[in-house]
């Protein structure tokens, strides 16, 4: 009696060791990395953990698929590091020998990445699953660009501000042209004398036509102080 | 190590020329056509060719502001676009050429340019781009429209923001870490640079550009100063306060490249830690950079199979290496800061800041270049009675503007570098020279010595007279010299085009095309020194024989 117990766990333990090892069928690796994610919070990788483990993975299982009757004892895990890293495959509840299909586990775990990554307090990157490659969240894109919003300001601001001094120039323009016509107008009226050179207002002269003649516009130091 | 050569070149070259060409302005009160006029008649081609490299030069620069304003615009979202890379189409990683190079380079050269993989290669004009260029010149015409007075004002606030962002960036970035780095890399002189003249051509090419000689601008804005201005103070006064102003951004500078360096560094030995530790399934905490190593060799030593298969990933990292990478002119200003913004604190914050002063030192440089060619448009009495002030200053925003265009198509940025790097580099020397030729010699140095004493009350001590009658001169022509042997050395001419499938800048030749616009962008400004005084000389000739007919 003895015997046969003993005959059958070690069938079992070697069924296990050969469902169960570093590149086998169905079998994933995978890798935590806890000291770079929690730093000094970081706990220790022990067989609780394991535990905790194994209880995830039969949950992603079950919920997976509903008929699936998968138990804790279901998932195996073997060559643990001390990287933390450790290979796991999941086996048939029926039959303790057979392992279920790794595209069946591998869309397990994706539907349920979330839940297994918050139950360790990890994310994509500290907990990997070496086969499985993680789907990217799209980064969130508000429907008008925002560079474009900005750009519409800046651009509505130097506009005003171009128009109001083009207004603000033709305004002054024209203020000057209506004082010298009021002042020709005043003068045939003879009511305002002007200077008049040979005719013309001096007024009138385009100052900025002239040459300035270097020779007298010479410094006041030229000529003695009083 | 450029210290050296600055301060020669700027004690050498700098104050002389400046002082030069604030008293020549000062003096004749006109723009720069105007002002060689006078001095000799044959001269009125260094004018011309001034206001030349003033037009190519406003032509290509405000596309800097461009990006300046498109990298401003993007700065308000959180993350930072250029801080992770795009997904690619089917969201199981990240876009490949993004993969290859790091993200802040891949939005230069992909989200921002669009580059395309060689010059020939033209492509369309990218509309994002071109909105930005337009709103670059909307804002210089703001600032231009009512002619120097309204500049004078604006310079005001472009003139001082940056000193504000400079100091807070100054007390940021001495704090970050590894700062030291890249201070430390900045005041070592290293010896062998020195002999390099590259080193020499570069410094004085900088204070040329920094301090706007040659351009027409600071004859332009000197001709509206009393004439009693005493513009040898000055001119003392502003080279002094640009080289400090220099030094003070270049240790910022330095030290945000050493906090960069020294954090890609970092990245590259975790990443082989990382590496080690997956492939030999070590504790995590037992690899770290200071036992890197000696761990190295251990497992080199245990398991030499696997070892040897991981080495070709292994790189060797080196902090000289990073801070040895150079990049090249304006990818320095966009890329490099943008990577070490990306991983501050509060990066959106800093950003803005960053590009606020880059815009505003930006669009002070293009109204000294606008200035220089609206001064001698609104002197000449043909067009100034015609045309109000108003017109004249959107015409030559239009224009420039439309050809600017040609910088937001796909191979624009390697036109930009053709402009960067050959529009005003050799015409400058050159015009330069003459000038100082021109007042030492042909002017006569007595009687410029002259009209300072009547405007100064002072006569120029010896040190400025042997500086522009000898020093300058001599230093030029070796400058020239240097330039040119280095061309036939050379042989043909070569750009960097950025390679999409390598994810780096890979060198290739010009092709036929591109080498004669850069001969063309040489000759029009160098040819209209001679053309100038041939043409003055053939008119004087006509009215000779026109005289001596009629008498």
């Amino acid at each position: 009696m003895l015997r046969v117990l003993l005959l059958t766990l070690s069938v079992v333990a070697i069924a296990h060791a050969e469902l169960c090892k570093p590149d086998a069928q169905n079998a994933f690796k995978v890798r935590l990395s806890i000291k770079t994610a929690l730093g000094d919070n970081a706990y220790a990788w022990d067989a609780n953990e394991e535990y905790l483990f194994k209880a995830m993975m039969a949950f992603a299982m079950r919920r997976y698929s509903s008929k699936s009757m998968t138990q804790i004892s279901n998932i195996l895990l073997c060559n643990v590091t001390d990287r933390v890293s450790f290979w796991f495959v999941v086996t048939d509840s029926s039959e303790n020998v057979t392992t279920v299909p790794g595209s069946e586990v591998e869309a397990a775990i994706r539907m349920n990445r979330n839940r297994i990554n918050s139950a360790f307090l990890l994310s994509d990157k500290t907990l990997q699953f070496l086969k499985i490659t993680p789907t990217l969240s799209p980064p969130v894109e508000p429907s008008t660009p925002v560079w474009l919003i900005v750009f519409g300001v800046v651009l509505c601001l130097i506009l005003a501000g171009i128009v109001f001094l083009v207004v603000a120039g033709i305004r002054q323009r024209k203020k000057k042209n209506k004082e010298s016509t009021e002042r020709e107008n005043l003068e045939e009226k003879c009511e305002v004398t002007i200077t008049v050179e040979n005719g013309i207002p001096c007024e009138a002269l385009d100052l900025k036509a002239g040459h300035i003649n270097g020779v007298f516009a010479a410094d006041n130091e030229r000529f003695t102080s009083l | 190590g450029f210290l050296i050569p600055y301060f020669i070149m700027l004690i050498a070259e700098g104050m002389p020329l400046l002082y030069l060409e604030l008293a020549v302005g000062q003096r004749m009160r006109q723009g720069s056509i105007g002002a060689w006029k006078i001095i000799s008649p044959y001269l009125c081609g260094v004018g011309v060719a001034s206001v030349v490299v003033s037009f190519f030069l406003s032509m290509y620069y405000n596309v800097i502001n461009a990006w300046a304003f498109w990298y401003l615009f993007h700065s308000f979202q959180d993350p930072l676009p250029w801080a992770t890379c795009p997904l690619n189409s089917n969201r199981t990683g990240y876009d490949e050429e993004c993969e290859k190079t790091s993200s802040t380079q891949y939005f230069w050269y992909r989200q921002t340019l669009n580059i395309s993989p060689s010059l020939e290669a033209s492509g369309s004009v990218q509309w994002e781009q071109a909105l930005c260029l337009t709103l670059a010149w909307l804002v210089v015409y703001l600032c231009i429209l009512r002619g120097t007075a309204s500049t004078g004002k604006v310079v005001y606030v472009t003139a001082s923001l940056p000193y504000c962002v400079l100091i807070i960036y100054l007390i940021r970035g001495l704090t970050l870490h590894g700062a030291v780095n890249g201070l430390i890399y900045m005041f070592t002189p290293k010896l062998e640079q020195l002999s390099n003249p590259k080193a020499w051509i570069s410094a004085a090419t900088q204070i040329f550009f920094s301090l706007g000689l040659g351009f027409g601008s600071l004859i332009a804005f000197a001709s509206y100063n009393e004439s009693s201005n005493n513009c040898e103070r000055h001119a003392v006064i502003v080279s002094l306060i640009n080289s400090t102003t220099s030094i003070f951004a270049s240790i910022v500078t330095f030290s945000i490249y050493g906090f960069k360096a020294t954090f890609n560094y970092e990245s590259c030995l975790n990443k082989v830690i990382l590496l080690l530790m997956n492939t030999f399934d070590l504790e995590e905490g037992s690899l770290t950079a200071d036992n890197l190593s000696e761990m190295k060799d251990y497992l080199m030593a245990t398991h030499p199979q696997e070892y040897a298969q991981l080495s070709p990933q292994l790189k060797n990292c080196s902090l000289e290496a990073e801070l040895d990478t150079a990049v090249q002119g304006t990818g320095l200003a966009f890329i490099v800061y943008s990577e070490a913004i990306k991983n501050m604190e509060v990066p959106q914050l800093y950003s803005v800041l960053y590009f606020v002063m880059l815009l505003m030192l930006g669009i002070g440089s293009m109204l000294g270049n606008t200035a220089a060619i609206l001064t001698p448009l609104t002197d000449s009495r043909a067009i100034a009675t015609r045309f109000p002030k108003e017109v004249i200053s959107g015409a030559v925003c239009f224009i420039n503007c439309v050809i600017g265009l040609i910088f937001t198509m796909e191979a624009g940025n390697y036109w930009f570098d053709i402009f960067n790097d050959y529009a005003a580099t050799l015409s400058l020397l050159l015009i330069v020279l003459v000038e100082t030729i021109a007042v030492c010699y042909i002017y006569g140095i007595r009687r410029f010595e002259k009209d300072l004493y009547t405007m100064i009350g002072r006569k120029p001590n010896w040190y400025w007279k042997l500086m522009w009658a000898f020093a300058s001169p001599l230093l030029i022509i070796s400058l020239f010299i240097f330039y040119l042997t280095d061309y036939i050395l050379t042989g043909t001419l070569q750009y960097q085009a950025w390679d999409a499938t390598q994810g780096q800048l890979v060198t290739k030749d010009y092709p036929g095309h591109a080498l004669a616009v850069i001969g063309l962008l040489v000759a029009a400004s160098t040819m209209c020194i001679p053309l100038g005084a041939l043409v003055t000389f053939i008119r004087k000739r006509l009215k000779r024989e026109s005289v001596s007919t009629t008498a």
